[in-house]
C-alpha cells in the first residue's frame, strides 16, 4: 500500500477530528497498519476553521505532521482555499461539492461529491457528514476499508448511533463508488 | 528495526505468558495516564493548562474507579502541594501542567527535592515565556526543569518521543522517584502529547514496577528518616503508621529536626546532589541509531527526535553515513555517553525546539565543542525533516 | 496520658520570644487532644512558615513543615490520600490570609475535615514586625512607618463567606475556652477555622506602644465578649468571641469516598 498522508480540514462542528481519529484507528487496530492522527489545537477547534492530519502506512512513520498531503479533504471553502496548493502533485481532493467552491487549478483527482446533501435528505441530521465522508474514503483510497470503519463506530459510539452511522458510511461509499465506475 | 540499539530501555522482564495483547490508538497525554496507572498512581492533583489537560481529565474518570484519588485543586502551586502530601501518607502521587504552571510549581518541587518525597510533574511543553503559545509545541524548559527551583539540587528529567515510549518512560519515571526517593519531571512536549498512535498495553508484570522501600524499624525505637543506608536510599515511614516524625523545608538532620549546624547542613546538601549525580549512569535512558560508522550524529529529545529519525533514514538509505542519538534521559545529562557516542563524529547536530539549551551541555561534553551545531525552531512550529536536512547540508558544504 | 507526652523534647528550647502567646494555643491544643484520646498514630500536624508554623515541630505527631500559606494545600493531599488522620493546620497572619489566602478560602469551601487554627497577632514576626492583613489601619509597623492604611480582614466573615462550616473566634486571654474551642472544632466533621487573637509583644506590642504580654492580654480580656453575653448586647463595639457557625454539609474526602464506591471496578 502507498503512504497516505491525509489533511482533513473544514470549520469547527463537522466532526474533522472525530473523522481523523476513526480513520488512524480503523487503519491501526483493525488493519495492522501504522498510523499517526495529529491536530491543531487552540481557539480554531472550537468554531472557525479546523485541521488535522493523519498518516497512514505499513511501515514506521516518523515525522508525524503533514506537509504535503496525497490525500486532502475540504468541507469548506475556506478549508480548501488555505490547503489546496498544499496537495501533491495527482494527489486525491475529495471535497463536498454543494459546500466547497474554489477555482484553483492544479495536478491533481478531484472528486466532489454532494455529501452533506445526501446526509440531510437521507436521515435529515447533519450529525453523521463525516461519517458519510469516512465511507467516501474508504472506497476512494486504501487506507482502510469500510468493515474496520463500521467497527471503530461500533466501539466508539453508543447504540442509539449506530444505524445512522451504518447508513451514513454505505452513503458515501455509494456515491463514491458510483463517482469511480463513471 | 535491527539497525537500532536500545540502551537501558525501560527494564522489560523476559516475555510474559502470550496473550492477546491490549492495543489502543491514544494521544501520548493518554499513554502517560495509562503508564502512571501501570506503575500504580493513587493520587492525582492538578489545575487544568494546555497542553497537558487531557491528563487531568483522563485520571478525573480513571483515578476513582481504581480506588485513587484525583483532585482538581486551586492552582498549581496548591497541585504540587497535594501531590508533596499525599505521597507522605504513602501514595504514588503525580501532578501534570504546562507552561505557566510549571513555573508555579517549583516552589513545591524544591520542597519535595528538600524533603526526599517521591513524586512525578509531568510537564507537557508549551511556547513560552509568559502565556507564549499556549496551542504550540516548544522545549524550552529543558534548564527550568533541572534548576527552576532555588538553591543546589539535582533531580531528574525523562522525556519521550512516542505514544509507546511516553508509557514506559512514565513507568520508568515512578521507579526512580519512588527508589531514590526524588521527584521525577517527565518533560513531553505539545506534539508527542497530543499525537495519537498506537499504544501497546503491556501486561502487568511485564515492566519492572518499584515499590518504595520501607524502614524494618520496630516502634518504640528510634526511626530516623533522613539516615541514608549505604546505598544512599531512605527507607520511609508513612505519615499515619507507627513513626512519627518531622519532615521540613528546612535543612535538617536524622530526625528531620532544623539544623544550621555547618557540618549537617554540608553533609545534606551532598547527599541530594550525590544521590542523584553519582548515578548518572544508571539514570541514562537513551536511543541510538546507526552510531557505528557516523560521520555525521544528530542528537535529538522529544517530538524533534522523529523529524531526527525520518532524516536519518531517508540518507542512511542512499548510503549517506549518518547516525541518530535519542536522549531519553537530559538530567542528570549524560555527558560521558554523549563523548563516547560522539567520539568519532566530523560533526554534531543537536535539533530541538528552543535556543540551544541542550547544545549548550552538548558543547561541554564533547572533546569538540565547534563541531556542535543547533538546529532549532522556535516558532510554535516542529521542527521538521527538511529543517535539519538544510543545517546539514549546509555545515556539510552543500549548499543551503 | 500527660500533656508533656506529646511533646518532642528534643526540640525545646522552643524559639517563641518571652510573653509571645503561641505557646499557650500549644498548651491548649495538648490538652484537647489529650482530652479527646485521639488515636496517636492518626495525629497530623501540617503547617507553613512563621512563628505560628514551628508548633508542628514541638509536638509528637506526624509532622509536616512546609512552605509559607501551603500547609493547607498540603494537608489536603496528606487528607484525601488518607482520610482516617486527624490533620490539624496552625497558621499565622500570612500563611492564613496573604500568601496562603487562597488555598484558605478553598479549603473552606470543599469542606474537608480539617482543624485550621489561625494565630492571628496582627503582625509578621518572624521577618521583623511588618504590617499583616490583619493588622488593620492605623498600625506601625517596619513597613508601615507612617502608619499602615490597610483594611484588615476579618477571619471569621472571611472564612463563613468561604463556606466553612465550623467558626469560632478567642483570644490568648481565654485559655480554657481555646481548649473547648478546639476540642469542638476537632470533632466537627469538615473544616473548622479556629482563630486565636495572641500577643506579639516583641513586635506588635512594643512597636504600637501597647505594652507588653500582659497589657496586650488585658486588651484582649476588656475588648472581647462572649457571642450571646449581655456585655457584648450592651457594648456591640467589643470583638465577639464563641462559635459563629457549626453546621452540617457534606464532608469532602466523604463525598469523594461516595464517588469511589458508585463507579469502583
Amino acid at each position: 500500500m502507498e503512504r497516505y498522508r491525509f489533511l482533513m480540514s473544514g470549520s469547527g462542528g463537522q466532526g474533522v477530528i472525530t473523522m481523523a481519529i476513526i480513520l488512524a484507528e480503523a487503519a491501526v487496530i483493525y488493519e495492522g497498519r501504522t498510523a499517526i492522527q495529529s491536530q491543531s489545537y487552540g481557539p480554531e477547534a472550537r468554531g472557525g476553521a479546523t485541521r488535522s492530519d493523519v498518516i497512514v502506512a505499513d511501515g514506521p512513520i516518523f515525522f508525524p505532521k503533514v506537509l504535503h498531503p496525497n490525500c486532502l479533504v475540504a468541507l469548506t471553502s475556506e478549508a480548501s482555499n488555505k490547503y489546496l496548493h498544499l496537495i501533491r502533485p495527482g494527489g486525491l481532493f475529495l471535497y463536498d461539492s454543494d459546500l466547497v467552491q474554489f477555482d484553483v487549478r492544479v495536478d491533481m483527482r478531484r472528486k466532489g461529491l454532494p455529501m452533506h446533501r445526501a446526509v440531510m435528505e437521507t436521515l435529515g441530521k447533519p450529525q453523521t457528514f463525516n461519517i458519510c465522508v469516512l465511507g467516501a474514503l474508504a472506497v476512494l483510497t486504501e487506507a482502510v476499508t469500510l468493515e474496520s470503519l463500521e467497527k471503530v463506530l461500533m466501539t466508539r459510539f453508543a447504540e442509539v448511533h449506530h444505524k445512522n452511522n451504518r447508513t451514513a458510511l454505505q452513503l458515501g461509499a455509494d456515491m463514491a463508488a458510483a463517482l469511480v465506475e463513471n | 528495526m535491527s539497525a537500532a540499539t536500545t540502551g537501558k530501555t525501560p527494564g522489560k522482564k523476559a516475555a510474559v505468558q502470550a496473550a492477546e495483547p491490549e492495543i489502543r490508538f491514544v494521544q501520548g497525554n493518554e499513554a502517560c495516564v495509562r503508564g502512571a496507572l501501570y506503575a500504580g498512581l493513587k493520587f492525582f492533583a492538578g489545575y487544568p493548562i494546555t497542553p497537558s489537560t487531557e491528563i487531568a481529565e483522563h485520571l478525573a474518570e480513571l483515578l476513582p474507579r481504581k480506588g485513587g484519588v484525583f483532585i482538581q485543586m486551586e492552582d498549581e502551586i496548591a497541585s504540587m502541594c497535594a501531590v508533596c502530601g499525599a505521597s507522605l501518607a504513602g501514595s504514588k502521587a503525580m501532578t501534570a501542567t504546562s507552561g505557566p504552571g510549571f513555573s508555579l510549581k517549583q516552589e513545591a518541587i524544591g520542597y519535595a527535592c528538600m524533603a526526599e518525597i517521591p513524586c512525578v510533574i509531568v510537564n507537557v511543553q508549551r511556547g513560552g515565556p509568559s502565556t507564549g503559545l499556549p496551542t504550540k509545541v516548544a522545549q524550552g524548559d529543558v534548564m527550568q526543569a533541572r534548576w527552576g527551583t532555588h538553591g543546589d539540587h539535582s533531580i531528574v528529567v525523562l522525556t519521550a518521543s512516542s505514544v509507546q515510549d511516553i508509557f514506559e518512560i512514565t513507568v520508568e519515571g515512578f521507579n526512580i522517584a519512588e527508589t531514590y526517593r526524588t521527584p521525577v519531571i517527565l518533560l513531553f512536549d505539545e506534539v508527542v502529547g497530543h499525537m495519537r498512535e498506537k499504544l501497546v498495553v503491556p501486561k502487568q508484570g511485564e515492566l519492572h514496577v518499584a515499590d518504595r522501600l520501607y524502614t524494618e524499624v520496630k516502634p518504640g525505637v528510634n526511626y530516623h528518616p533522613y539516615l541514608p543506608r549505604e546505598d544512599g536510599r531512605l527507607p520511609s515511614s508513612d505519615f499515619g503508621g507507627v513513626h512519627r516524625y518531622n519532615v521540613t523545608g528546612l535543612f535538617h538532620d536524622i530526625f528531620g529536626f532544623p539544623t544550621e549546624h555547618p557540618d549537617q547542613v554540608s553533609k545534606l546538601i551532598y547527599h541530594l546532589v550525590d544521590k542523584i549525580e553519582n548515578r548518572a549512569h544508571l539514570l541514562a535512558r537513551w536511543k541510538e541509531y546507526y552510531l557505528e560508522d557516523a560521520e555525521h550524529v544528530i542528537l535529538s529529545y522529544g517530538s524533534p527526535a522523529r523529524s531526527a529519525r525520518h532524516l536519518v533514514e531517508n540518507r542512511r538509505s542512499k548510503g549517506d553515513r549518518v547516525g541518530l542519538i535519542e536522549l531519553q534521559t537530559i538530567w542528570p545529562f549524560p555527558a560521558q555517553l554523549v563523548r563516547e557516542k560522539t567520539a568519532h563524529a566530523k560533526n554534531i547536530f543537536v535539533a530541538e525546539m528552543n535556543m540551544g539549551q541542550v547544545t549548550t551541555l552538548v558543547k561541554q561534553a564533547v572533546v569538540n565543542p565547534n563541531r556542535v551545531f543547533l538546529v532549532n525552531r522556535v516558532d510554535g512550529v516542529m521542527l521538521n525533516p527538511q529543517d535539519i536536512g538544510r543545517v546539514m547540508r549546509t555545515i556539510e558544504g552543500r549548499g543551503f | 496520658m500527660a500533656v508533656k507526652d506529646y511533646i518532642r523534647d528534643r526540640f525545646f528550647p522552643h524559639i517563641w520570644c518571652p510573653g509571645c502567646g503561641h505557646g499557650i494555643v500549644l498548651n491548649a491544643l495538648l490538652h484537647a487532644v489529650d482530652e479527646l484520646a485521639l488515636d496517636r498514630s492518626s495525629l497530623c500536624m501540617v503547617s507553613g512558615i512563621g512563628c505560628s508554623a514551628r508548633i508542628s515541630g514541638y509536638v509528637g505527631f506526624h509532622s509536616m513543615h512546609t512552605m509559607h500559606g501551603r500547609a493547607l494545600a498540603c494537608a489536603t493531599g496528606l487528607k484525601m490520600a488518607r482520610p482516617s488522620l486527624n490533620v490539624f493546620v496552625p497558621m499565622g497572619d500570612g500563611d492564613a490570609t496573604a500568601i496562603g489566602g487562597n488555598h484558605f478560602i478553598h479549603a473552606c469551601r470543599r469542606n474537608i475535615d480539617i482543624t485550621a487554627i489561625v494565630l492571628n497577632n496582627q503582625i509578621y514576626g518572624m521577618t521583623g514586625g511588618q504590617y499583616s492583613p490583619l493588622s488593620g489601619p492605623g498600625i506601625l509597623a517596619t513597613t508601615a512607618p507612617y502608619r499602615s492604611i490597610d483594611a484588615a480582614f476579618d477571619i471569621v466573615n472571611l472564612a463563613m463567606g468561604a463556606g466553612a462550616t465550623f467558626v469560632a473566634r478567642t483570644t490568648s486571654f481565654h485559655v480554657k475556652e481555646i481548649a473547648d474551642l478546639l476540642k469542638k472544632a476537632v470533632l466537627h466533621k469538615g473544616i473548622s477555622v479556629v482563630e486565636v487573637m495572641v500577643q506579639c509583644p516583641t513586635y506588635f506590642g512594643r512597636k504600637n506602644k501597647i505594652g507588653g504580654p500582659v497589657e496586650i492580654m488585658e486588651y484582649f480580656r476588656e475588648h472581647t465578649a462572649p457571642l450571646g453575653s449581655k456585655k457584648l448586647e450592651e457594648n456591640p463595639e467589643l470583638i465577639p468571641r464563641g462559635i459563629f457557625r457549626e453546621e452540617t454539609r457534606p464532608e469532602y474526602c466523604e463525598e469523594y469516598a461516595a464517588i469511589v464506591t458508585r463507579v469502583r471496578e
